[in-house]
C-alpha cells in the first residue's frame, strides 16, 4: 500500500488532537488528522465544558501554570475560531466557585487553596474562600446546606461540541486533511520517519502526535513512548433550558449559553464500561439540589456518561520520544480547558521539533520506578 | 387547520386555552385541545424564539411544550385534559426560581 506523505500526522480527532492539528496546520505543516470513528469512546463529546483552573495542580504547580496559561489563551482561541468559522464556542470566563457543603469540606478546600498559593510562588494564585452569606449574593438561590466556597477569577466554561466543530472546521478550511474512520491498525517508527496504516489508507510523515485518548495506551509503545492512561467514568445530567440564572459556573453545576443546566462531576473506576448508574445519577442530582434547591423543579431531559483519560496521578502526560525523535504524545482529561494551550502553545513546540522544558514535569518518565522511588 | 374526526367522542370537557374556554372530548390530550382551539403554535423556542406547535403527538418531539396549570414546559401531548385545566403559551425558556 503506497502511503500518503504529509509533514505531520495527528492520531485522534477529539478535542486534543483537533486543537493540536489546527495549531500545526496554522504554522504551515501539511497535516493529516486521523479520527477513529463513532465506535471510539469520544471523551470530547461527553465533556462537561468547564474551562477550569482552581482545582488543578495541588502539589504540581507546573500543572496549575499550564492550566492557567491555557485559560489565558482561550479568549484568543475563541475569537480566532469565531472569525474563521462563524462558530461561537460560548466561552465565558466570569470566575468560578467550588461549593462546599460542610465545614469539613470548607476547611479542607481552604487548606488546599492556601497550599496552591504557596506553591505558586511569584506566579501568584488569586483566590478567596467565601462564606455562604456573601456567596448567596454571587449565586442566586444557593441552598442552606452550602457553608461556603472557593472562588478564583480564572475559571469559566465553554461549549465542548461547538469547540470540537469549530476546531475541525478551521482545520479543514485551512487545508488540513481530516480522515474519518481511520483507526490506526499498524504502525512503524524510525527517527523522523513514521508510517501508519488505517482501514482507509496508509500515511507517512516525519512527525506524529498521539492524541488518541485512551487509545494512546496501546499506541505509545510502538513509538517509543509510554502513556499509561486508564478510563475514569463521569456521568452528566442535563436539565431543560431555563432563563439565565447562574452568573458563573461551579465545579459540578453550570448553565450553558442556551440555558440548560449541566450537573456532573462523578468519578467511577469501572474500566471501559459506559453504563449509566441510577445510584450515581441520584447522588449527582441530590448534591445539585442541596447546592441550589430550585434545580429540583427543573426536568432532567438528558443524561450521559463518558470516560475521562486519566493518568495514574491525574495529571496530563506530554512527551516526546527519545528513541524515535519526531513522535509526541498528549494525554489529558481536560480537552476543553487545555484547548488554548494545545492549539497555541504545544503545537508550536511540536513544529519546532522539541517540547519546551516547561513540559518536562509532564513526561511519563515520572512513572518510572527509579523516579517514583 | 384541524377538525375533529366525525366519530370522535362528544366534546364535554371545558379547558382554558390561552385564556379562552374550549370544549374537548374526555380523554383528549392538552395538545389536542390546543389544536381544537385553533392554535398552530403554542410555544416559542428557547434559543431563537421560533414558533412551535404540537407535531409528533406521542411524546418524542417536545414541540408541544406549554404551561399547564402553572407548570412550565409540560409536554401537552402527554397530558390528559381535566375540567378547568389551564393551557397557556410557553414563551421561550422557562424561569428557574431562585
Amino acid at each position: 500500500m503506497s502511503a500518503r506523505h504529509a509533514e505531520a500526522i495527528v492520531i485522534g480527532g477529539g478535542l486534543v488532537g483537533a486543537a493540536i492539528a489546527l495549531g500545526l496546520r496554522d504554522r504551515g505543516l501539511d497535516t493529516v488528522l486521523l479520527d477513529e470513528g463513532d465506535i471510539a469512546f469520544r471523551a470530547s463529546r461527553g465533556n462537561f465544558g468547564l474551562v477550569w483552573v482552581q482545582s488543578k495542580g495541588l502539589g504540581a504547580p507546573w500543572y496549575q501554570r499550564w492550566t492557567r496559561n491555557s485559560a489565558q489563551e482561550w479568549p484568543a482561541l475563541a475569537a480566532d475560531l469565531a472569525s474563521r468559522t462563524g462558530i461561537d464556542t460560548a466561552l465565558q470566563q466570569p470566575g468560578g466557585v467550588g461549593l462546599c457543603l460542610s465545614e469539613a469540606e470548607f476547611e479542607d478546600r481552604a487548606r488546599r487553596m492556601a497550599q496552591m498559593r504557596e506553591e505558586a510562588g511569584n506566579f501568584g494564585f488569586d483566590y478567596r474562600m467565601i462564606r455562604a452569606a456573601e456567596l448567596r449574593d454571587m449565586l442566586p438561590g444557593l441552598g442552606p446546606a452550602v457553608v461556603g466556597g472557593s472562588w478564583t477569577p480564572y475559571d469559566g466554561h465553554a461549549g465542548p461540541l461547538p469547540l470540537l466543530r469549530a476546531l475541525h472546521r478551521a482545520f479543514t478550511d485551512a487545508g488540513g486533511a481530516y480522515v474519518p474512520n481511520a483507526k490506526v491498525t499498524e504502525a512503524t517508527a524510525a527517527p523522523h520517519d513514521f508510517r501508519v496504516v488505517t482501514a482507509v489508507g496508509a500515511f507517512a510523515a516525519p512527525r506524529v502526535v498521539l492524541a488518541a485518548g485512551l487509545g494512546n495506551a496501546d499506541l505509545a509503545p510502538v513509538f517509543g513512548l509510554h502513556a499509561p492512561v486508564r478510563p475514569q467514568k463521569g456521568q452528566v445530567l442535563v436539565t431543560e433550558r431555563a432563563q439565565t440564572i447562574m452568573p458563573m459556573p461551579t465545579t459540578s453545576i453550570r448553565q450553558t449559553a442556551e440555558g440548560s443546566i449541566l450537573l456532573g462531576d462523578s468519578q467511577e473506576e469501572a474500566g471501559f464500561d459506559l453504563t449509566q448508574k441510577p445510584a450515581v445519577m441520584a447522588t449527582i442530582a441530590e448534591r445539585a439540589v442541596r447546592s441550589f434547591p430550585w434545580i429540583a423543579e427543573l426536568n432532567i431531559v438528558r443524561a450521559w456518561s463518558a470516560l475521562r483519560v486519566m493518568a495514574p496521578d491525574g495529571l496530563p502526560i506530554y512527551d516526546q520520544s527519545e528513541r524515535f525523535p519526531g513522535a509526541f504524545t498528549a494525554n489529558c482529561h481536560s480537552g476543553v480547558t487545555l484547548a488554548g494551550a494545545h492549539a497555541r502553545v504545544l503545537a508550536p513546540m511540536i513544529v519546532a521539533g522539541a517540547l519546551d522544558p516547561v513540559l518536562a514535569p509532564f513526561s511519563a518518565k515520572r512513572f518510572d520506578v527509579q523516579n517514583a522511588a | 387547520m384541524f377538525r375533529t374526526r366525525p366519530d370522535a367522542r362528544p366534546a364535554t370537557v371545558e379547558v382554558i386555552v390561552e385564556g379562552a374556554p374550549v370544549l374537548v372530548p374526555e380523554g383528549a390530550s392538552a395538545a389536542a385541545a390546543v389544536l381544537i382551539a385553533g392554535y398552530a403554535a403554542i410555544r416559542e423556542t428557547a434559543v431563537t424564539g421560533a414558533p412551535r406547535g404540537p407535531l409528533c403527538l406521542m411524546g418524542v418531539c417536545f414541540d408541544c411544550l406549554a404551561e399547564i396549570d402553572g407548570v412550565a414546559n409540560r409536554q401537552a401531548c402527554m397530558v390528559t385534559v381535566a375540567p378547568g385545566m389551564r393551557i397557556a403559551r410557553q414563551h421561550g425558556a422557562r424561569a428557574a426560581r431562585p
